[in-house]
């Protein structure tokens, strides 16, 4: 079973309150149980925070799965994100991703053997400027080479 | 003709991100003129400014304030922060070097039209802007620029930043207010327009970063001053955000009417490793291509873009150099629309789905030669029959690759490979992925 720490709870709480209708607490809320779940929402932490929100598990669950920012798996330690949209594909996106894949001896969406990265694709991230990039965890990494990539994702433990 | 830095005459200064550096380079002084002035006169200034949404649809916005109902009822500023449109990193630059002049701007919009909430919906992946207006707002609260009677002016007003979760369909108006509302971003039927039925039913304005920044500016300048630059229909300024082949992509500050041609070849270093120019879309990936020809004789402001068959839109300008595969590109773009539709309308849920099945048909090399004409069906099957307009964003792109490129589309359909690559496309990008 899932449960939020005092800390955590507390936050929920006053989310509840930051806004005009408490329903707008529900997209805040579940970043905070994300980040207290191993990077994911599971039905248990549906089922949390319906409790702590007093808001039906309907509710929370359709907003969960609408948005991609919320794992409903169970990821790597870091997620790897490569932007796969056009400004960066024209700037070799697709090869990057398939090198960073490759190198790691994994799949997109999948997490590697030792359970440290999942590396998926994803939609522009408002950095085309400096393409291609990666996001990792709250992190831009741009202009990026096969091997600027690869260090940066070796040196995260 | 040259860059102008009108709204980002100080970005070069970092400290002109805190209040201190903002203050010391101008900052809310025009806040302290407009509490003196008369809200309706603001609106009026605005107006004859000739101010248009830096948003994507460039809609006037004086007169989107106008339409706001005459009595006292409680109404919400939302500020447009989301920049999902594929090729668009101007408000992210915005709001990472210069969050108080977007929380200025916003102060006096709200003054303006008898506003004392407002909030800036922020796309979740911009840690940093957040982190930044998050900062920002809180200065000026301790400054007295926001809360109780702002600068002793009897002026109430309460700003905060709501962070979205990754859909590019909440950059979308009422999108954006169902999931401000804690809902699953889906659009609603207009009307009734914002303005009138909004957040939590409430009126409602939505404006971009810029758009709200630019107020500012007007404030300092009049409508007169502002109009300084750009032409009678596209008054000011306006940040282009350069990326794809060239050599120096980023964002430029131009005044509208500025020629395509001396963006990409002068401001822009001209195209990358030697090769030569195919094509650009001008306006964020939701704008119809332009040839190399069209596009080096095109201006950037609204009514030239319009005149020749695209738009301005977000002012993302998406180069693509001539090794680069059309067909390849636009399977870039139906992927992203059939990801990103929310599925509530049938022409676009079912449209951009069929669409993306068709050009990644085509680009595997097993395409027929009917799937072309198909395609076009497809797309124009999207058109003008939606609640949102996703959908004609999706099937814009479709449409203007073909015409303008239909003879990659054919060569790729006979041979079974790319005119240009001369390959067909396999590997993991190109496998199915799923969507919402
Ligand atoms: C699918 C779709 C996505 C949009 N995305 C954005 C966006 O990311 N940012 C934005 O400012 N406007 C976006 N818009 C336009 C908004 O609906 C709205 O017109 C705009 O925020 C109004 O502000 P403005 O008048 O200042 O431009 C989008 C529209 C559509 C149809
Ligand atoms: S047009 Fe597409 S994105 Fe817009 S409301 Fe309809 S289904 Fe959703
Ligand atoms: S296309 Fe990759 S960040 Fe925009």
């Amino acid at each position: 079973m899932f449960q939020l720490s005092p800390q955590g709870k507390e936050k929920v709480l006053a989310e509840l309150k930051r806004y005009e209708s408490r329903q707008s607490a529900v997209l805040p809320a579940l970043y905070i149980a994300q980040a207290e779940n191993k990077g994911y929402i599971s039905p248990e932490v549906i089922k949390e925070l319906s409790r702590v929100m007093e808001l039906p598990e309907a509710n929370i669950n359709e907003v969960c799965t609408f948005y991609t920012m919320y794992n409903k798996e169970p990821i790597g330690n870091h997620h790897v994100q490569v932007c796969r949209t056009l400004s960066c594909m024209l700037n070799g996106a697709k090869e990057l991703s398939e090198h960073i894949c490759s190198q790691l001896g994994t799949h997109l969406g999948q997490k590697t053997k030792d359970g440290k990265f999942t590396v998926t694709e994803v939609e522009c991230l408002g950095s085309c400027g400096t393409a291609p990039m990666m996001q990792i965890g709250d992190k831009y990494y741009e202009n990026l080479t096969h091997e600027s990539a690869m260090n940066i994702i070796r040196s995260l433990k | 003709m040259s860059e102008v830095k009108y709204l980002t005459e100080f970005y070069h200064l970092p400290e002109f991100k805190g209040l201190e550096g903002y203050k010391k380079n101008g900052g809310y002084v025009q806040l302290a003129k407009a509490l003196k002035m008369q809200p309706q006169a603001i609106i009026d200034e605005v107006k004859a400014s000739g101010l248009r949404g830096r948003g994507g649809a460039g809609f006037p916005t004086g007169m989107k304030w106008g339409f706001l109902p005459k009595n006292d009822e409680p109404r919400y500023l939302l500020c447009n922060a989301d920049e999902g449109e594929p090729g668009t990193f101007k408000d992210r630059m915005m709001m990472e070097k210069a969050p108080h002049q977007l929380v200025e701007g916003m102060i006096i919009s709200a003054f303006a039209i008898n506003c004392k909430k407002s909030y800036i919906y922020v796309r979740g992946e911009y840690d940093d802007s957040i982190n930044a207006l998050e900062a920002a707002i809180q200065e000026a609260y301790k400054a007295g620029y926001l809360g109780k009677n702002i600068l002793g002016s009897g002026f109430d007003h309460d700003m905060d930043v709501y962070r979205g979760a990754g859909a590019y369909i909440c950059g979308e108006e009422t999108g954006m207010i169902s999931s401000l509302e804690g809902l699953k971003g889906q659009p609603k039927l207009k009307p009734p327009f914002p303005a009138v039925q909004g957040y939590l039913k409430k009126p409602t304005i939505v404006n971009n970063v810029e758009t709200l920044a630019a107020v500012k500016y007007i404030m300092r300048d009049g409508a007169a001053g502002y109009r300084k630059y750009g032409t009678e229909k596209s008054a000011g300024s306006k940040l282009f955000s350069l990326s794809g082949n060239v050599n120096k992509p980023g964002n430029y500050e131009v005044p509208l009417g500025y020629p395509l041609k001396d963006m990409i070849n002068g401001l822009g270093g001209g195209i990358k490793n030697g090769r030569k120019l195919k094509a650009v879309i001008p306006g964020g990936s939701s704008a119809p291509v332009l040839t190399a020809e069209e596009a080096l004789n095109a201006n950037l402001d609204y009514e030239n873009l319009a005149a020749a068959g695209t738009m301005l839109g977000s002012g993302a300008i998406i180069v693509i150099d001539d090794s680069k595969c059309m067909v390849e590109c636009l399977a870039n773009l139906t992927h992203f629309y059939h990801h990103e539709s929310c599925g509530q309308c049938t022409p676009c849920r079912e449209g951009t789905g069929w669409a993306d099945k068709i050009v990644h048909s085509i680009l595997s090399g097993k395409g027929r030669l009917q799937d072309i004409e198909l395609l076009v069906k497809v797309a124009d099957n999207m058109k003008g029959r939606t609640i949102c307009a996703l959908s004609d964003a999706a099937a814009l792109p479709i449409i203007s690759f073909v015409t303008k490129f239909r003879d990659e589309f054919e060569y790729f359909v006979r041979e079974g490979k790319s005119k240009v690559k001369g390959t067909a496309y396999k590997g993991h990008a190109y496998a199915a992925t799923a969507s919402h």
